[in-house]
């Protein structure tokens, strides 16, 4: 019984963050840790980066932090769950809107979506980064280093798995040395 | 304008089948680390296999990038949809979900293990922060690329000042100021026409 009510509750807290993931992944991930972290403390502060590290360096889209959340709560019937609750919401909006696109290209409706969401996309992407940092371990250290990551990124021509793994080794550098 | 009287079908090759749709998705599920597949699916898709036009992948992109759900998720979605109707979306977004989703659950559990040793722990918190940092530049991208005018600077500022400062929940957020948005991008593309 209380297998199965992790797994309902599973499906609510992620089903709504589907439909918020407006720009990608990226946008929910304040939400998510506010929700798994400070809500339903199904999961520690560190985890939580834990997974979030995992899950930009494993295969795949970085939403399917959500999976490894659900597996390590609940096993593979919370993976299957997690990762159902995260994709069918916003793939069924898709393939309704893929539908009457199909049916009638319309440039206008293109345009006003896009002029209406991507102001709400970069302000969740980087209100999420600010929740991240700011629940890091390393304070400045880690403000610091992602800002030059950052910068880097937009500079050198460099991939994002050179970028993390440079980056995650001048932070351990400066930790330690920071004692 | 001319481009639009270019004929689009002889650009493409026939429809692909389930299988060759769920093959190539499977390539690009497993491929896209850390974001930033677009090029090369472009290159995979309009070039190489010629299953889609110029225009169709484009729009397709741009609207998949707006819409709710995971970039990657929505392209497949979309791309397959246009290949095979439903089933070719549903497949496509099963090719690009599931073998990642299998993937990260094997590692995530090896290295979950291992995370109490204190310098693994310290090496995935930086991997944290420096994908963070990834983050931020694709967040600072998207506000340049995002705000064009008063209006869309307001929707901006609202929503990072509301997530961030008074922790309004997102779903909040887009609730009201999506419709806002799409609102006025309709009038203004009304007003571009005249």
């Amino acid at each position: 019984m209380k297998d199965d009510n992790l797994l309902v509750s599973l499906f609510l807290v992620f089903a709504p963050l589907s439909l918020m993931a407006i720009g990608g992944g990226a946008s929910i991930l304040g939400e998510l840790q506010h929700s798994v972290v400070d809500n339903q403390h199904w999961l520690t502060n560190k985890t939580f980066l834990d997974m979030f590290a995992i899950s930009r360096v494993a295969p795949g889209p970085g939403t399917l932090i959500v999976t490894l959340m659900g597996w390590h709560l609940a096993g593979w019937a919370g993976a299957i769950v997690a990762t159902i609750a995260i994709f069918a919401p916003s793939s069924l909006l898709v393939i309704v809107i893929a539908h009457f696109w199909h049916s009638r290209p319309n440039a206008a409706w293109q345009g006003a979506l896009i002029y209406g969401l991507a102001p709400l996309a970069a302000g969740l992407v980087l209100s999420s980064v600010f929740t991240l940092l700011s629940n890091a371990k390393g304070g400045w250290i880690a403000w610091c280093v992602a800002i030059v990551v950052a910068v880097a990124a937009r500079t050198i021509r460099l991939g994002p798995l050179t970028l993390m793994a440079a980056g995650s080794l001048v932070f351990c550098g400066l930790l330690w040395a920071a004692g | 304008m001319d481009q639009m009287d270019v004929p689009l079908a002889p650009d493409t090759s026939p429809p692909p089948n389930l299988l060759e749709l769920f093959l190539a998705f499977t390539k690009l599920g497993i491929t896209s680390i850390g974001g930033g597949v677009n090029g090369m699916m472009h290159t995979e898709f309009v070039v190489n296999r010629r299953w889609f036009s110029d225009k169709q992948f484009l729009s397709g992109l741009a609207l998949s990038q707006s819409l709710p759900g995971v970039n990657v998720a929505n392209l497949a979605l979309w791309l397959g949809f246009q290949c095979r109707g439903v089933v070719g979306a549903v497949v496509a977004l099963a090719a690009v979900v599931l073998p990642p989703a299998v993937a990260i659950v094997l590692i995530g559990n090896i290295v979950l293990r291992l995370s109490a040793d204190p310098a693994i722990g310290a090496i995935l918190v930086g991997l944290a922060v420096a994908a963070a940092g990834l983050s931020l530049s694709v967040g600072y991208l998207a506000m340049r690329y995002a705000c064009v005018d008063a209006v869309s600077i307001a929707l901006f500022t609202c929503t990072l000042i509301g997530a961030t400062v008074f922790h309004f929940s997102a779903l909040v957020v887009v609730a009201v100021l999506a419709p806002i948005g799409i609102g006025v991008g309709f009038a203004r593309s009304r007003h571009e026409r005249r």
